[in-house]
């Protein structure tokens, strides 16, 4: 909240990359059965822009971004990011996952440094460091220990450490999934600013259609598992938006149908 | 949100010796009267009433127990003046009465009333006697002990360690090692006695390698459980982020499996204790194992409860300093687990 205001200049040398997914089919092995997981996925994303993939649980919108990461790969199909096919992990393309997962043997400072350290180009680079951990709001808890932090806190150093690689593409797998409510609704300006700041692509998974209308540009719904895309939702509202915003709204029934969830409203 | 969790401040080491039943040290101590009490006692036992057989060291022993009296008189009259000697003094107050209790009665059942085999059960100052005249043989045997588990415990500790990540790291290795270790594992070191007595140039070395065979087992498997269990998400979290294989293993795995190497290495230490002994007593002419055997070569008992009680407390203060060491390096972990 605190780190709204400022602009440290962490990752804004960054332009976003561009995403096109072709065709893409998953499945993984369970017990010898093969389990179709994605479909047939076909999109493509601008340069950027911020995207929500909102489905039911256990549709494989996750696994996407695994696929997106480099971490898995796709059993068939293209997975291009900036022309290129993806392969290995790579600093420019990273992962927040929804268990903040920090590193309990670090301080807020280490965990935050993880990736430059990994990289071997942190003795260059400790400034950026410092920027990053203000940049969420965390300046002063560098040497807390993640046991020492709250749940917002702990997924602050976790975007933290993403941001302090300087991403082109950010993949956030329900970031803010396991944090009370209250919080979350914090977390979620504080996600559009920071996306906004850094001038990055930025791929959100999520199961919460509010927080899906409320923070990207375009939402993406998928199906239940064989995922496919069922809808592609255009959020034409600028920023700062209005949670109570009638066209807000109109938009969640619209995605409540597309997810069998009409009766609901 | 800006809060550090409130539970977690104010917990420190201390805190269980405040919430112990002892007085909070405020006023006069009266439990701690009693065990001063206690202890004039012990000393007044020893003075006054006459030894079935003559022993000396009893006007020495009587001195200890009235300096012990006087030490607990002071600390109940001073209140926490003496700040954490004192605490601790307090907290002990029930055990420094039932010590006195225990001392008392062995005084009487051996040196007064002499109900006990006379040469098996020694007096209290039959072992004091062994503390002030055979110290310097003693103080050998502790040093040359602890030479040769030192040097035993750093090889097997480090074998152990690197089998372990290996294992623990490389399935090719896991599938190699592994029914190996299975089968030779489970084999107490001592039964390698007889063969490494003959195998190994000297009986040194040969103690060496058995101490280090019986530290490495439990190493290698708790290691290896340690890198086996770690959280799968951090190997995921360090790769997008760049992470080589030799940063994963090195910065990942190994701190992460640290708490289970801490727990390999008491293990160990508890094995290795037990090789150490066997090894002097029935290989090398050096170390406690070895004082033992001498002094029942000559039916020294007072020297073999000496002994005994000195190596109770070199084990004792070995395992305190790995409790000491594994605090520092996991003070990480405080308040995610307590002990």
């Amino acid at each position: 909240m605190v780190a709204l205001a400022t602009n440290t200049g962490v990752a804004s040398a960054a332009a976003g990359q561009k995403i096109d997914i072709q065709s893409v089919f998953h499945q993984f092995e369970l017990e010898g059965e093969p389990l179709p997981v994605l479909d047939g996925i076909d999109f493509s994303v601008e340069p950027g822009s911020f995207v929500a993939l909102l489905g039911p649980s256990g549709c494989g919108k996750s696994t996407l971004l695994r696929l997106l990461a480099g971490l898995d790969h796709p059993t068939k199909g293209d997975l291009k990011v900036d022309g290129e096919n993806v392969g290995d992990p790579d600093p420019s393309r990273i992962m927040v996952f929804q268990d903040p997962t920090l590193f309990p043997w670090r301080t807020v400072w280490d965990n935050v440094s993880l990736g430059l350290e990994a990289r071997g180009i942190l003795k260059k680079s400790r400034q950026r460091v410092d920027d990053a951990i203000q940049l969420v709001g965390l300046d002063g808890f560098d040497k807390a220990y993640p046991h020492q932090l709250s749940g917002g806190m702990a997924q602050r150093v976790a975007l933290a450490r993403a941001l302090v690689n300087e991403p082109r593409l950010l993949l956030l797998d329900e970031p803010l999934g396991k944090l009370d409510s209250l919080t979350r609704l914090t977390m979620q300006t504080e996600l559009v600013g920071l996306w906004q700041r850094a001038g990055l692509t930025a791929v959100l998974v999520t199961h919460d259609v509010e927080e899906a209308l409320f923070l990207t540009q375009r939402v993406l719904i998928f199906g239940p598992r064989p995922a496919r895309i069922v809808a592609d939702l255009k959020v034409d509202l600028p920023y700062p938006r209005h949670r109570g915003d009638p066209r807000l709204a109109e938009l969640r029934r619209e995605a409540l149908g597309h997810l069998g969830l009409a009766a609901t409203w | 949100m800006t809060s550090i969790d409130p539970s977690l401040s104010g917990r420190d080491e201390t805190s269980a010796v405040e919430e112990a039943p002892a007085q909070r040290g405020t006023g006069i101590w009266v439990l701690g009267l009693a065990a001063a009490a206690s202890w004039v006692g012990v000393a007044a036992l020893i003075e006054l009433w006459p030894e079935i057989i003559p022993q000396p060291y009893g006007r020495e022993l009587a001195i200890i127990s009235l300096v012990i009296a006087l030490g607990l008189v002071i600390v109940a009259a001073t209140g926490r003046l003496f700040g954490v000697a004192a605490i601790t003094t307090r907290y002990y107050g029930p055990w420094f009465v039932a010590a006195a209790i225990v001392v008392g009665g062995w005084e009487i059942v051996t040196a007064k009333a002499g109900l006990l085999p006379v040469p098996f059960f020694s007096s209290p100052q039959s072992i004091l006697e062994v503390f002030f005249d055979d110290w310097g043989r003693l103080g050998i045997s502790v040093w040359y002990s602890v030479l040769l588990l030192a040097k035993g415990y750093f090889f097997g500790a480090a074998a152990g360690f690197v089998t372990g990540v290996t294992i623990g790291w490389s399935r090719a290795a896991s599938y190699w090692v592994h029914p190996l270790l299975r089968l030779i594992g489970p084999l107490p070191a001592t039964a390698w006695l007889p063969l490494a007595f003959f195998i190994f140039p000297t009986s040194g070395s040969a103690s060496v390698f058995l101490i280090a065979l019986a530290t490495a087992f439990p190493m290698t498997i708790l290691t290896w459980s340690g890198i086996a269990s770690v959280n799968r998400d951090y190997y995921d979290i360090a790769r997008t982020l760049g992470a080589k294989p030799s940063f994963l293993i090195l910065k990942v795995a190994i701190p992460a499996a640290l708490p289970h190497v801490f727990v390999g290495l008491f293990m160990g230490l508890g094995t290795s204790f037990a090789v150490l002994v066997v090894a002097e007593m029935l290989g090398v002419k050096a170390g406690l194992g070895w004082y033992l055997q001498w002094a029942q070569g000559w039916a020294a008992y007072a020297n073999m409860y000496a002994a005994l009680l000195v190596m109770a407390l070199m084990c004792s203060s070995l395992i305190t300093i790995l409790f000491r060491v594994r605090d520092w390096t996991l003070s990480w972990q405080k308040g995610l687990v307590r002990w």
